[in-house]
């Protein structure tokens, strides 16, 4: 992974996957090292996301690293009409290493190819999120025990979401049973049914949100966003059909974990929250470990305590 | 038949013929091939008669002979486009256009979003479907189907 650039899931193979989340253990049992001083990293920010954005600070801030950078376009040259290419060249002149995160699909991969420094992609658009998924996959590793042969529910906005097209990617390397529980205008699009199917995955679709819940091990749930109906209505309805309540957990595995990528709108009832099964804000916190985690192998740093 | 074509679009003595494009596909493979730069002769011909395809054009380029890797960015436009390699007069090979594993720099993303509708950048695809065409770009990930290429 040194040197390598994180733009996509899809760049780390299973061995990277396992390495990642060996490291995110070491740095969860020792979050405060050195590692990092004397070391400058970029956080370029060209559309707000203050809850990743403050996770990545806070991994290197705890790692003694430096961070430049800028929130949001506004306050950066791009407002002055600079490309993404002259930006990126000048900041990789300026910093070991480039976390970014830009309103426009496939921004990370071509940021990639014109910087000297390594990239990680803090999310391009709606395409790819890939720490957020290592996070995921950390938590359920975490909470499993394993990521081997686990019945998976994505639940929510299925059509959209990226972190669940990333996550079913992910997953799809340890023989996973799917679960899908959405409106039919928010299904899983069938690229993702004809990758499952490629390699012989099992998934089940659902519009009911129904006590078949009780097989998971683990239920992801998404936020479905306004912003994907025409007809406010028609969201209005939609919006209230999946949530999901304490009373409906009372027959769920004793391993079950609920994961959420956050921020929630209405989808979890604050009644879950006190539930053990709830994880969301634990699954937050293992992002500033993952990160860590993230940053030390692509920098080639060993933890202090490896 | 022949004849008439030899008066409607007059011999080379070495070069290339592209025959069998679509007739309204001729400008597309002129600019595909960087044609309209080119500084050798070449002579069209379109909307000839053509029994297979109805309306046919027909290029053909003097002293230039093609590399497969430019001729096989024609398959994203059309699949029957077949090419005679001339020497002295004479067809010295027959040639049918591939659809290759990539394209690069010849499509444009149909994905509004996609950084290459930005940026000054080289698209770049890799074909995920050779027989109804499918795109998918290196970039945003998005996949272009066969009715939503567009030629830059």
């Amino acid at each position: 992974m040194k040197n390598r650039n994180l733009v996509s899931i899809t760049d780390y193979s299973k061995e990277d996957i396992s390495e990642i989340l060996r490291l995110a253990h070491l740095f969860e049992q020792k979050t405060n090292q050195r590692i990092l001083e004397n070391k400058v990293i970029a956080s370029l920010f060209f559309e707000p996301s203050t809850r990743t954005r403050l996770s990545f600070e806070s991994a290197i801030n705890r790692l003694s690293g430096r961070v430049i950078g800028f929130s949001e376009a506004g306050s950066s040259s791009v407002s002055k009409g600079e490309s993404l290419k002259d930006t990126i060249k000048t900041v990789a002149n300026y910093s070991d290493l480039i976390i970014m995160r830009h309103p426009l699909e496939g921004s990370a991969k071509y940021a990639g190819e014109v910087s000297d420094v390594p990239v990680i992609n803090a999310g391009d658009g709606a395409n790819q999120h890939p720490t957020q998924t290592l996070l995921d996959l950390y938590s359920i590793y975490k909470t499993q025990g394993t990521l081997e042969n686990l019945n998976i529910f994505l639940i929510g906005d299925l059509k959209y979401g990226r972190t669940v097209h990333s996550l079913l990617m992910a997953m799809s390397k340890y023989n996973p049973v799917f679960n899908f529980i959405s409106h039919k205008k928010l299904r899983i699009p069938d690229e993702y049914k004809m990758f499952l199917h490629d390699l012989n995955i099992k998934y089940y679709e659902h519009t009911e949100f129904t006590d078949i819940i009780s097989r998971a091990d683990i239920m992801y749930m998404t936020r479905v966003q306004k912003e994907r109906f025409s007809d406010p209505i028609e969201y209005e309805k939609t919006k209230d059909i999946y949530i999901l309540r304490n009373n409906m957990l009372t027959d769920t595995k004793d391993n079950l974990k609920i994961l959420h990528p956050l921020p929630r709108v209405n989808e979890i009832n604050e009644d879950v929250d006190k539930n053990e099964k709830a994880y969301y804000f634990e699954q937050a916190k293992n992002g500033v470990y993952t990160r860590q985690a993230i940053i030390s192998a692509i920098l080639g740093l060993k933890p202090e305590n490896n | 038949m022949n004849k008439e074509k030899k008066l409607l679009v007059s011999a080379i003595k070495n070069g290339t013929v592209i025959d069998h494009i679509p007739a309204k596909d001729l400008f597309k493979v002129i600019k595909i091939l960087g044609l309209d730069k080119a500084r050798q002769p070449i002579t069209f011909g379109s909307n000839l008669v053509s029994r297979k395809i109805g309306k046919k054009a027909v290029i053909k380029i003097s002293g230039v002979y093609f590399e497969d890797k430019d001729l096989n960015r024609i398959a994203l436009i059309s699949e029957n486009v077949r090419l005679n390699v001339i020497k002295n007069y004479e067809v010295v090979e027959k040639k049918q256009v591939k659809v290759p594993e990539r394209i690069i720099g010849i499509a444009k993303c149909v994905n509004p979003k996609c950084i290459t509708n930005h940026e000054n950048i080289t698209t770049k695809f890799t074909v995920i479907n050779k027989d109804v065409i499918s795109l998918k770009c290196e970039y945003c990930e998005k996949i272009t189907d066969k009715k939503h290429i567009k030629i830059i």
